[in-house]
Order: C-alpha cells, then sequence, then structure tokens
C-alpha cells in the first residue's frame, strides 16, 4: 500500500521535498522557524526545563530583581518569572494558534463565499461582519466570553469570533478580484460546481495573503486574551499566561521593570517568528515567485 | 436531413446596465451540424462572445439576462435544463475554449493537477489512469515532452503552450460541441497557425463540432466549413465558406472582405467600412446596418429585413436580395 501510496502522489512528495529544502536556504524562514522552535519546545517541556514551579509563591522573595537565582526575577507574590513564562507558552501559543485556525479558517471560507456568489449573499454575510466589527473588539470578546462562562477555551472561541471579520473582508476581496480570472469562467464552463470553484480556485488563490495576514494578527489575539484573563474571563489565575502577566506587571513597571517587560518580550518574539516565518513560507509557496 | 446538434432559435440577451438596456443579441438563429466547424465572424462589440456564452448560460446575471429564444442541443433545450442538468452538459457534451490563454489557468496549480481534475471529475477514473489521459492529450496536441509539461506552473508555459493546453484538456472528456472564443487572438501569427492546424487535425479526426469564433477572416477561410457573419447583435449572413468569400451578399460582409489587405494586388487606399459600430442601448431602426451601408435605399431605415435563404444554403439579411 505504501509503495502504491508512493507511486501515486511522487509528484506531490517530491514537491514537499522541494519546499522544505527551499525553506533550509531561506535565511528569515530559518529564523522564523527557530524562534517558533524554541517557543513549542519551551512549552512541551516546561515541567523540565523550568528552574522552579511557576505557581510557588514564596512572600520572602517578592518583587525580587534578575539575579543568578531568579533569571528574570519575580512577581508581587515571589513566583519566578521565568518559569510561568516557561509554562505561559503553553497557554499563550495555544491561544494564538487556535485562535487564527478558527478565525482564519471560517474567516475565508465566509469571506470566499461571500465574494464569489456575490448579490444578495453577499450584502447580507458583508453586512454581519460589518455589525461585528462595528464594535471595540475587546468590548465584544468581553462580552461573549462572560456569556458563555470564564474558562480558557471559551476565551479562545470569544477573540476567534471576533477576529472572523477581519479574514472575511479581506478574502473577499481578493475573491472578488479572482472571480473575474478567465480561469473561472473555464472551470464553469467544464462544469465546476460553485463549491468546488470557491474551494479550488479562490481560496488556494487567497491563500498568501491569508498567512500575511494570520500572521499580523496573532500578536492582537495574545493580547486580548491577555485582556479577558486580566479581567478574569480567560485563563484562570494561578494559570501562568504571556498576556496576564504583562497586564499585572503595568501597575508594577515604574520601579518593577522586569515583571511586564519579559513576558512582553516573549510575546513580541512569538509574533516576530511567526511573521518572518509566515512571510517566508508565503513566498516559497507562491508558484510564480518559486521557480 | 439529420437532426442538427445544436439549434438556436430567437436567442435575445440583454443587458441591463445604468446608461439603458444593451440589446446585445436579438432574435439569433444558429445552426450547427454534427462534425461541422461553423465560423462566426463580426467586429469587435458585436456580440459574438456573448451568443458564445449564453450556449452555456455563462453570462453574468445581472447585469445579463437571456430574453427568450431556446437553444436546442441534441433535442434538449438547454435554457430549460436544471442547474444539475447543465452542469452534466458542460464539460462533457459542450466545453469551451478562451481567448485569452494567460488567464485561462489557475496560477497556484499544475498544468497536470487542473487537467487531471477536469478528467477525474469527467471521468470517474484514478488519478494515475487520468494521469495517462492527459499525457495522451498532450501528445495529441503536439506538446513536447508532455510528462514534464504536467509538473508546470502556467507561468512557465508560453502562450501558444498554454493555449494548447487548453485545446487538450477541453477536448480530453470528448465532448460533442467545442466552442472556441477567438483561441488565437492573442497568440503571434506563426504560433496562431500551429495552433490552429493542431485544432483542425484533432477536431476533424475525433469528430467534435465546433463553433468558432474569430473576427480573422483568413482564419476562418482556413478552417471552417461554413460561417456566420454577425452585426451589432444580429446574424446578417450564412453561408458555406467558399461561397461566403467568392460572392458575399450583405453590404457588410462585401465591406468585411474588402478590408483585408493583402499583398499581391495593388490596392490602394485600402477600403474601409464607414463608421464604427452602433452602440447597442440605440440600435439603428430598420436594418442596423443602413448608417454606414454603401447600397442603402427606401426601406432599410424603417423595415427590418428578414433572414432569407438567397440561394441554395446561403442567408442573408437585407433588402436588396428578395422581393420584399
Amino acid at each position: 500500500m505504501w509503495t502504491e501510496f508512493r507511486k501515486e502522489h511522487a509528484w506531490q512528495i517530491k514537491e514537499f521535498f522541494f519546499t522544505l529544502r527551499l525553506l533550509g536556504r531561506n535565511p528569515s524562514a530559518v529564523a522564523g522557524f527557530v524562534i517558533i522552535f524554541i517557543m513549542v519546545w519551551m512549552a512541551l517541556f516546561a515541567a523540565w526545563l523550568s528552574p522552579y514551579d511557576p505557581i510557588h509563591i514564596s512572600l520572602q522573595e517578592r518583587l525580587s530583581s534578575p539575579s543568578s537565582a531568579h533569571l528574570f526575577g519575580t512577581d508581587e507574590v515571589g513566583r519566578d518569572i521565568l518559569s510561568r513564562i516557561m509554562y505561559g507558552a503553553r497557554i499563550s501559543l495555544r491561544i494564538g494558534v487556535l485562535v487564527i485556525l478558527i478565525a482564519g479558517g471560517c474567516g475565508a471560507i465566509i469571506g470566499a463565499i461571500s465574494g464569489y456568489l456575490g448579490q444578495r449573499i453577499d450584502n447580507l454575510i458583508m453586512r454581519v461582519m460589518d455589525v461585528i466589527l462595528s464594535f471595540p473588539p475587546l468590548v465584544l470578546a468581553m462580552a461573549l466570553a462572560a456569556a458563555l462562562g470564564p474558562s480558557l477555551n471559551n476565551a479562545i472561541l470569544a477573540v476567534a469570533f471576533v477576529m472572523i471579520p477581519k479574514f472575511a473582508r479581506m478574502v473577499r476581496g481578493e475573491a472578488l478580484a479572482v472571480k473575474e480570472k478567465q480561469f473561472i469562467a473555464a472551470a464553469r464552463a467544464s462544469g465546476a460546481k460553485s463549491l468546488w470553484i470557491i474551494l479550488h480556485h479562490i481560496l488556494p488563490n487567497c491563500f498568501s495573503s491569508v498567512i500575511i495576514l494570520a500572521t499580523l494578527i496573532l500578536g492582537e489575539t495574545i493580547l486580548i486574551a491577555a485582556s479577558l484573563s486580566f479581567i478574569g474571563l480567560g485563563a484562570q489565575p494561578p494559570t501562568p499566561e504571556w498576556g496576564a502577566m504583562v497586564s499585572v506587571g503595568r501597575k508594577f513597571l515604574m520601579d518593577q521593570w522586569w515583571y511586564a517587560t519579559f513576558p512582553g518580550l516573549f510575546i513580541l518574539m512569538t509574533v516576530i517568528g511567526f511573521n518572518i516565518f509566515g512571510d517566508a513560507l508565503r513566498d516559497i509557496l507562491d508558484p510564480r515567485i518559486r521557480r | 436531413m439529420d437532426e442538427p446538434l445544436l439549434q438556436m432559435k430567437n436567442l435575445s440577451v440583454r443587458f441591463f446596465t445604468y446608461q439603458g438596456v444593451v440589446r446585445a443579441l436579438e432574435n439569433v438563429d444558429l445552426t450547427i451540424q454534427r462534425g461541422e466547424i461553423m465560423g462566426l465572424v463580426g467586429e469587435t462589440g458585436c456580440g459574438k462572445s456573448v451568443l458564445a456564452r449564453s450556449i452555456l448560460r455563462l453570462i453574468a446575471d445581472p447585469p445579463g439576462k437571456i430574453m427568450g429564444g431556446e437553444v436546442f442541443f441534441k433535442g434538449e433545450d438547454i435554457l430549460k435544463v436544471s442547474r444539475k442538468r447543465l452542469r452534466e452538459i458542460r464539460g462533457n457534451d459542450i466545453s469551451m475554449i478562451f481567448q485569452e490563454p494567460m488567464s485561462s489557468l489557475n496560477p497556484v496549480f499544475t498544468v497536470g493537477n487542473q487537467m487531471q481534475e477536469v478528467v477525474i471529475l469527467h471521468q470517474k477514473v484514478n488519478s494515475l489512469q487520468a494521469k495517462d489521459i492527459c499525457i495522451q492529450m498532450l501528445q495529441q496536441v503536439k506538446m513536447p515532452d508532455p510528462e514534464q509539461i504536467l509538473s508546470k506552473y502556467p507561468h512557465e508555459l508560453s502562450g501558444g503552450m498554454r493555449q494548447r493546453v487548453m485545446i487538450a484538456m477541453e477536448l480530453s472528456c470528448r465532448p460533442d460541441l467545442l466552442i472556441a472564443d477567438e483561441p488565437t487572438t492573442a497568440l503571434d501569427v506563426t504560433v496562431q497557425g500551429q495552433v490552429l492546424t493542431i485544432l483542425d487535425d484533432l477536431v476533424r479526426r475525433l469528430g467534435v463540432s465546433v463553433l468558432f469564433i474569430s473576427h480573422d477572416l483568413g482564419v476562418i477561410a482556413q478552417l471552417c466549413d461554413r460561417v456566420s457573419v454577425m452585426y451589432a447583435g444580429k446574424i446578417v449572413e450564412r453561408a458555406p465558406v467558399w461561397d461566403l468569400f467568392a460572392a458575399p451578399k450583405h453590404p457588410y460582409t462585401h465591406g468585411l472582405l474588402q478590408a483585408i489587405p493583402s499583398v499581391d494586388e495593388e490596392r490602394d487606399p485600402l477600403l474601409v467600412i464607414a463608421g464604427t459600430v452602433p452602440g447597442l442601448i440605440q440600435p439603428p431602426e430598420g436594418c442596423r446596418f443602413h448608417p454606414r451601408c454603401y447600397r442603402r435605399f427606401e426601406p432599410c431605415d424603417h423595415v427590418v429585413p428578414h433572414f432569407r435563404e438567397d440561394k441554395k444554403n446561403h442567408f442573408v439579411a437585407c433588402h436588396l436580395y428578395g422581393d420584399e
């Protein structure tokens, strides 16, 4: 069976390895990949890597500055910030990646349907999206998260919902341009269904901008999720989460700079990592630049 | 006589725009016999592409609307069939090649991917069999190294190659009718000849009927069996290709033939038809050609000429012929 599979998909397999080789040759792809890899690795092996228990309170050491014992210092109840960042990677990456997958997937499909079918359906969908966009994202996410009940998964759903219109709008715009191309007419002339055209012709042509938007939105996502945690609707304390740490640490910024700075730096690194990796991936996957 | 493969009766198509109603096609009749190559000539904007697209109901609605008429294909009115049946007809029975080979292929998939997709969908085969069929078809359109071509992206091929891929793709499902909407207009002359030869050869071999649209009379003469001449949304003359070229009847056809530049005749300056194609929002009364016609007389500006058979198989819509 395996040999048959290999024979039938020989070309796809070749192309896959070709993509990997191109990625390896592209410096920003490698840099982005290294950053993402470090974050994921940290998240997976936090239990072994972290020097302390992330929720262990030691009041004698509260708000101590970075030292050899506590590399990134400690917070207001004496928990080690480095350990909390390591465990926090689990939560923050999960939020970021899940939100982007849900929002990007739903948004792209909604946008493509809207743009391709046009007319009344387009109007209806876009007005609904406008309604969602008319709320401040944080307020809407907050209301949704509150309605669903405070938990991390509900917060993810709430943030994803708020992000859908951004993807939908952009993909709709792209779909409007792509659907006028002649290969769409050619596909219709060969008897393709609307759904087939949306999945096989519209969406793949919008793929590159979706990747870019996803990497850009990732940072915002982590921050909104953090704000939700801050008011008690996202990750529940004492669960370490980067955004929540930044939010709390903000109060101490004047005197204890390390509290908010280090988690903030990790959010920044993650965003940059995904961003440059996404950018390189887009270039490599675009057949017009590929060869 | 046999039942024709395609029979279009009284087809009218209009576009509803803010400027007014564009009468793109008015009462057009057209028949295509089995195995025949029918040419359709006319100036830019006279409705050739609209006619081609309305056969497959590919007119964008809105703004376009098929107002009336019938298009019988193997005895079935395409304008009335269900959407499901229409999808079966598209590709399986009738397929279409477009003007622009540059944008007829999806840029993000390889040629092989797209060809196989069509073959798998229409012929219910697995991907390995589909690949063989694709290679065979590419060989038939004289593509060098077909296996290599399959793994290429559209932007890596030249215009002529892309158009040949399109021909291979559209013919791979063995349709009964191929609609070719100016397939060679975007190609340069040498490649044009090549593509036409391949198309001609393949179509005759497979016994496919073709509706070949072009504004190039030379191409029409080389390829077609019969020709229909279109002017401002109407068909004004129809005849077997040599009759038309030898003895054009309608003044418009006459003018078209006069306007072909020729190398071996001293004809200086080139004759042109005065004026331009009328706007189709308010087309001229009577015969639509009369403002530009050098032989117009009394009835032309208010009586619409009928499309009549003047000689055997030679139809014309002009007051100069007949006794009206």
